[in-house]
């Protein structure tokens, strides 16, 4: 790969680079006096400045000298050996994506067999394994502490991820999907379309959804601006849906806060959950798949998973992952 | 006709604004290291929150206080060593002025989040116009007093001071390239990786030529002056001036280690980092050689003593500079403490501790005196500027090696033995003891605050200073 724009550059580079390690070369050469001989002291410099400035004019310490020509010395044998003059790739052939490249080959492979036999258990399995959980809590920390906390247990915007309340759904199948590929939780703005007034009065409704102090007038007021605003998502009846990942608003759980303020400025300017793609997150790293599903298996195993319908329960286990380098594209559809 | 007499007026200026703008920059660096320990001690405003205050530590220590020593000094220095009056001396009261005002719009504007957020170029276009106005008539100014010398030869001081002004305009000129959308906000004129790299050519050479080559000049100055013996080598002043600035231009890649920077071009700032060891040497022996025959000196000496410290200082930094742009070194210490703790040895350690020694050479001389109001406290100053630069780099290169090591320990299943909040659970104590060092160093400014006060209270400030019987040289 040439990071070049035309062949002019690499020997533009080369050049003004060989010329300056043997510039300064020849230059250290110029000014390399011969040493004080024994009790001979070094000259003192006819100039004076400011009354008493002067300089001695010793030669330049051999040991210097001898450092400055180490550096030099070593900058060519260097750049024999490794890239650095314009395109010349150096007699290793090192670079520093092949390094890279071959350490997570390398990782790929030693740690292999740690993770096939996990990769070929399902979910459910996978949760109740010791094992699994312990390296699925490491994978946890790595990749999602950040956010929902070491203990999983959220923050406000983050979900909680240890109860039995989930924006996408609890079973396996999700959970990889929402690991591996991230959600977007987009809730629209209603201030403007709703107004002041009936923002109040739709906030006072949902507060009646989950039985909170709320103020009954208002509220009843509310439910038909709720009907034709919200029930699109979060249903006629309040409970959500998790096709869309719009909240339950009958629990008692609030991602943005259940007080009346922080529903009407939910309702007002609306929300942006966004959970990145645990997939391009880790990149190019090794055992991507297996380490996918461990963290679903942990995240499951936290207490909140929703069992597998029956059927699935049976299916063959593999299919709870997508084939090996293809997460991205081959991941079991949202449901 | 011919002035008889130096210009004080603006160098006295900028030594006292020396001694206040450190005091106000290491005062915000005090209080970033305690936000490290305790968030939430600036009470939760944004004005004052770690992200904002960080650019208005590094602007105040590097520009302010660094800035303004470099006025003070290349203005006496040059005036002295010529033998002849500042040239337009209005333009030299406007960089007073001029400068003064850069540092008060960068501590508003850059609290209120105003930034174009380039490292050590925070500052907004219209700043930046400004700074290049001064930065001109600085040059004018200084150059134009080196043409109108007295001396046949221009002194060792002079060519330091001169590299760092044309080069520090050169690197303020490209890097802050930028189009304007509003008053207040610019977008870089380079984009991904070319501005990466623009970015660290300028901000290691910021570090160059104005934490290095201008305060070499300052060393050269004052300590033959404090030693009262010449200059070890003129030979070696010569070669490590043209090689230092020479080599210092290629170092910059070494910032952007193992990143998308091309190969080919991480290497040559490797390469020619580690070939700047043997000229920053170069300084540091000449300063360091030119006390034999004055050694005994250091032991009444608290001046000498400030500038041999910072002298050492700059030796260790500078080797450590080198080892670290090493690629598997960087791997280990790049985005840990250890790279704080490096800097600092080398701004507190170097920078600060020669332009502390100098300053206490200089304001008396600018109060009509031959020396500080109190020796005693210089010593004082000393001992805490010296203890507290060193408990604080030793905390972080612990801190900073745990910090490497942590991150890369991995478990026999391939995952990382520890949580980001794991490690960064263990840096607490190292933190503790980082702000007890940079609160020891502040708190020898203070002293030195007080010190100075006494010194301007017990003189008379000195406008003009007669210039001596022209000794041809």
């Amino acid at each position: 790969m040439s990071d070049f724009t035309s062949g002019f550059w690499p020997i533009y580079i080369s050049v003004i680079t060989l010329v300056s390690i043997i510039g300064t070369w020849v230059f250290l050469k110029s000014q390399t006096t011969r040493k004080l001989a024994p009790g001979e002291k070094a000259e003192l410099m006819e100039h004076t400045w400011d009354g008493d400035l002067q300089d001695l004019n010793n030669p330049l310490p051999r040991w210097w000298l001898g450092l400055f020509n180490g550096t030099l010395v070593f900058a060519v044998v260097y750049l024999v050996l490794w890239p650095g003059l314009g395109n010349y790739a150096g007699v290793l052939g090192w670079t520093s994506k092949g390094e890279y490249e071959a350490e997570v080959k390398a990782a790929e492979a030693k740690f292999q067999p740690i993770y096939a036999k996990f990769l070929g258990q399902n979910i459910v399995a996978v949760s109740s394994d010791p094992e699994a959980l312990a390296i699925g809590k490491n994978l946890f920390l790595t990749y999602c502490s950040q956010c929902h906390g070491s203990d999983a247990a959220g923050a406000r915007g983050f979900p909680n991820l240890t109860d039995k309340d989930w924006l996408y759904g609890g079973e396996p199948d999700t959970i990889v999907a929402t690991i591996t590929d991230g959600r977007a939780g987009v809730m629209p703005a209603m201030g403007e379309a709703l107004g002041p007034d009936g923002t109040k009065e739709v906030a006072n409704y949902v507060l009646s959804l989950s039985g909170r102090p709320h103020d009954a007038a208002l509220a009843a007021a509310g439910q038909t601006k709720f009907a034709e605003n919200c029930a699109a998502c979060h249903m006629p009846d309040g409970t959500g849906m998790h096709a869309l990942g719009a909240p339950n608003l009958t629990d008692s759980v609030w991602l943005y806060g259940g007080s009346e303020g922080a529903i009407i400025e939910t309702i007002t300017k609306g929300r942006n959950g966004a959970m990145p793609g645990m997939s391009q997150t880790m990149g190019t790293t090794s055992n991507k798949e297996a380490k996918l599903h461990l963290l679903a298996a942990y995240v499951y195993g936290l207490g909140g998973g929703t069992p597998p319908a029956a059927p699935a329960a049976e299916a063959p286990v593999a299919d709870d992952a997508a084939p090996a380098d293809a997460g991205a594209t081959e991941a079991p559809a949202k449901p | 006709m011919e002035a008889t007499t130096y210009n004080y007026k603006v160098v006295r200026q900028f030594a006292i604004m020396t001694v206040v703008w450190g005091i106000v920059g290491m005062l915000v660096g005090v209080i970033l290291a305690a936000q490290l320990i305790w968030p939430d001690i600036t009470f939760g405003l944004e004005w004052l929150s770690y992200g904002r205050l960080r650019p208005l530590h590094t602007n105040a220590v590097i520009f302010a206080f660094g800035g303004s020593a470099m006025f003070a000094v290349s203005y006496y220095i040059v005036q002295r060593t010529c033998q002849a009056r500042l040239w337009a001396e209005k333009l030299a009261a406007f960089t007073f002025w001029g400068w003064t005002l850069v540092i008060v719009l960068a501590a508003v504007t850059l609290p209120l989040g105003i930034t174009t957020s380039k490292e050590y170029a925070e500052l907004e276009w219209p700043i930046d116009i400004l700074i290049t106005v001064v930065w001109v008539s600085y040059a004018l100014v200084f150059f134009g007093t080196v043409m109108k010398r007295k001396t046949k030869h221009i002194y060792v001081s002079n060519w330091f001071f001169g590299a760092y002004i044309i080069v520090i305009a050169i690197l303020h000129l490209v890097n802050s390239a930028e189009l304007p959308v509003t008053f207040f906000k610019s977008y870089s004129a380079y984009a991904g990786v070319q501005d990466a790299m623009v970015q660290w050519w300028y901000g290691h050479n910021a570090v160059g030529f104005f934490l290095t080559t201008a305060f070499l000049g300052m060393m050269y100055y004052f300590i033959p002056k404090q030693a009262g013996r010449p200059i070890y080598s003129y030979r070696l002043s010569v070669v490590h001036f043209w090689s230092l600035n020479f080599i210092y231009m290629w170092a910059g890649p070494h910032h952007l280690q193992y990143t998308a920077l091309p190969d080919w071009a991480q290497s040559l700032g490797m390469v020619f980092s580690l070939m700047l060891l043997a000229p920053s040497w170069g300084g540091m022996m000449n300063g360091i050689m030119t006390l034999s025959g004055a050694w005994h000196k250091l032991r009444t000496d608290p001046i000498l003593k400030f500038m041999v410290t910072a002298l050492s200082f700059y030796g260790m930094s500078t080797f450590e500079g080198p080892m670290m742009s090493i690629k598997t070194v960087n791997a280990l210490s790049h985005y840990t403490e250890w790279t704080i703790g490096h800097v600092h040895s080398g701004a507190l350690g170097w920078v600060a501790m020669i332009t502390i020694g100098s300053m206490y050479y200089l304001i008396p001389r600018l109060f009509g005196r031959e020396s500080m109001f109190s020796t005693k406290l210089i010593e004082w100053h000393f001992w805490l500027s010296t203890i507290g630069v060193v408990l604080y780099i030793a905390a972080l290169w612990i801190a900073g090696v745990a910090q490497g090591l942590m991150w890369r320990a991995a478990n026999p299943d391939g995952t990382l033995t520890y949580s980001f909040a794991q490690v960064l659970n263990n840096m607490y104590p190292f933190w503790g003891i980082r702000l007890l060092g940079g609160s020891l160093f502040f708190f020898g400014m203070l002293i030195m605050a007080w010190n100075v006060w006494q010194t301007t209270r017990q003189g008379r400030a000195v406008n003009d200073a007669a210039i001596p019987q022209a000794v041809h040289a």
